[in-house]
């Protein structure tokens, strides 16, 4: 005990009070919340050697999920990045009539059941559906293909990107912008030197956001997806169906790849934002 | 001895104080979840007891329940209250194991059940021979459900291997009634010519299929509502519903000539009616369900009854057809499990096949 209280008091002392509630309270909150469920998934593959465990992981289907799941989430998040970023423009730098109901509508995929987004969206691109019927005409079939996997994940993945951009554009004053154009710098100008690199960590926040969003969505998806092996299944679906064959060891084997790669993607961009932000300030300063 | 009491530190009060409060918040929380739900069912003139089913079986439990509440009252003039929980049937017999407190579980395959007692040890590796006809209530079979006026003219099993016929069926991995329909399917093949051509039948079926739904009630949706495929392989009383709910001038059942006796078989949880003391009750409602007022509501709810006499009066509802059991094309359910849907299994290597 007192070494612990000793380790804490020799940090640099803060004027703000309650540093040792607080910390402990994030602690515990953290340990309960996140750490202690996902301790269990590697506990239960403990339980696999490392030959089933490679194999389990390794699998024709496993691969072919990995693959379709993480670069469809990647394409969905890069799709909300760019369109995101420009909702979010549009709503901070324009008046229009019905702003309001449009900035809430950006909040609908968060508050809607995604089982209900899924069927909303399969109902509208079937091949019987609204959006459906005309694109299968152009020989374009999204519902039951890896394109209507795209939809579902771009669909639950923008308002991520348009709220974190949102207050960042608020915050930025008109007259930055104003100043770049006085100076002679041509609208593209002011954008690329000016406006997108005071947005571009928070869209790149919201892109990180909505890409774990997008690697973990099940519900929307398995309406819409069509669940081929091979072409249209996704990881959670392998999970699931692991689940549903009582291979508890297997179905965590595959959520282990799934934490390991999330976890080192969202590191690895987590890190150039850091740097990009480190570089900005150096550049001001 | 002389022990010395090290001083206490001083507490930060404030801190203390939030964190007894956060402490207390939590027992009473836990005291809430855990303790209230077991002095519930004390009271000697009511019981609660739960079963826990599959999906489709809501609207047959709904019925059942209130019918069995009356016979029991009558006999005992005690109130029983049933409480329903449905679910894919694999994922309720995982809730089970995982501690969901079923008194009786209805589910839609036996492999289900089994796992009960080798997953979760909560009932005797024999709890299927302890009621008539392998536990198995009331059963059914996979039919087939054809758009209006079956423009693919499709009657019989190998039909639906035309190259130009799309059927839909759910993911025999991930649903109850889709393995049932997987297996209806190989067992047709099986005993017109034997495994190797059983295996080139199911490969060929489903290379055909161009949507795989996890479960069911997906699969009717895909087909009924999205407008996908020519045939829609399911369970009778889930094609029965379809009808019924999408209307006759839309859809017409096609009964293949052979097909599998499904049997949806039911157990109590030893492991909870004995923690419970709900045994007798909820033994008693298995019972129900093969009196000849349960096997009404049964037919009723388009499952085909056990009772002969019961068969007899629907048999307009349900025609005749040449079933044949689980065992006769595949084995236990331990066995098939192995052989078809495990990994690896033959349902894995028709998709690895296809993208060799």
């Amino acid at each position: 005990m007192s070494t612990v209280t000793g380790h804490f008091s020799r940090r640099p002392h803060t004027v703000l009070p309650g540093f040792k509630l607080a910390m402990g309270v994030t602690l515990l909150y953290l340990s309960l919340v996140v750490l202690l469920p996902l301790s269990t998934v590697f506990f239960k593959t403990l339980s696999m050697s490392w030959e089933s465990f490679w194999h389990t992981i390794s699998a024709p289907r496993a691969v072919a999920s990995y693959k379709l799941s993480f670069s469809i989430s990647l394409i969905a998040a890069l799709i909300n990045a760019i369109f995101g970023t420009l909702v979010a423009w549009v709503l901070v730098r324009y008046n229009f009539p019905g702003k309001r109901v449009v900035d809430a509508l950006v909040d609908l995929p968060f508050a809607l059941p995604t089982a209900v987004a899924g069927i909303a969206l399969t109902a509208l691109y079937a091949p019987n559906g609204l959006l459906g019927e005309p694109l299968q005409a152009l020989g374009i079939n999204v519902a039951f293909t890896p394109l209507g996997i795209l939809v579902a994940l771009t669909f639950i993945g923008l308002p991520f990107v348009v709220r974190t951009v949102q207050p960042v554009l608020e915050d930025m004053e008109k007259e930055f912008e104003e100043a770049a154009q006085s100076l002679g710098a041509s609208p593209f100008q002011t954008f690329w030197l000016v406006i997108l690199p005071a947005i571009f960590p928070s869209a790149c926040t919201g892109f990180t956001l909505a890409f774990a969003r997008a690697v973990g969505e099940y519900g929307s998806v398995i309406f819409i997806a069509g669940n081929m092996p091979m072409v249209s299944e996704i990881t959670p679906l392998i999970i699931m169906t692991k689940l549903e064959q009582f291979d508890y060891a297997g179905a965590t084997a595959i959520a282990v790849v799934m934490l390991v790669t999330s976890f080192s993607l969202l590191l690895v961009i987590n890190t150039l934002q850091w740097w990009a932000r480190k570089q900005r300030g150096e550049e001001r300063l | 001895m002389d022990i010395e009491i090290p001083p206490l530190p001083k507490p930060n009060t404030r801190a203390s104080i939030a964190l007894k409060g956060l402490i207390g918040a939590c027992f009473a929380a836990l005291l809430v979840i855990f303790v209230v739900p077991a002095f519930s069912s004390v009271n000697p003139n009511n019981v609660t007891i739960l079963n826990v089913s599959y999906d489709p079986t809501r609207e047959l439990y709904q019925e059942i329940n209130s019918a069995f509440a009356k016979d029991w009252q009558a006999r005992t003039q005690q109130i029983v209250t049933v409480r329903q929980s449905h679910g894919g049937s694999g994922k309720q017999a995982r809730s089970i194991i995982d501690g969901l407190q079923a008194d009786v579980a209805t589910l839609a395959l036996g492999y289900d059940i089994d796992m009960l007692h080798s997953s979760g040890d909560l009932i005797p590796a024999n709890a299927l021979q302890r009621l008539p006809q392998n536990s198995a209530p009331y059963t059914s079979t996979i039919v087939f459900l054809v758009r209006k006026g079956n423009p693919k003219n499709i009657r019989n099993w190998q039909d639906l291997v035309r190259p130009n016929v799309a059927v839909i069926t759910a993911n025999p991995k991930t649903s109850g009634g889709a393995r049932w329909a997987y297996l209806a399917a190989w067992g047709a093949a099986y005993l017109s010519g034997g495994t190797t051509v059983a295996r080139d039948f199911v490969t060929k079926l489903y290379q055909n299929v161009p949507v795989l739904d996890s479960g069911a009630r997906g699969a009717t949706t895909t087909f009924a509502q999205r407008g996908v495929g020519d045939a829609l392989l399911t369970w009778e009383n889930e094609a029965f519903l379809a009808v019924r709910e999408f209307g006759t001038d839309k859809f017409e059942i096609i009964t293949p000539p052979t097909s599998i006796l499904a049997e949806p078989p039911v157990t109590v949880v030893d492991k909870v009616v004995d923690k419970h003391g709900t045994r007798k009750v909820a033994e008693a409602y298995l019972q129900f369900l093969y009196t000849p007022e349960g096997q009404e509501i049964i037919a009723r709810n388009n499952y085909r009854p056990v009772d002969k006499t019961v068969a007899i009066k629907f048999s307009a509802k349900f025609p005749a057809l040449t079933l044949f059991t689980l065992a006769d094309v595949s084995g236990t359910w331990g066995e098939t499990q192995k052989t078809h849907f495990s990994d690896g299994g033959i349902f894995d290597q028709i998709y690895a096949i296809k993208f060799r």
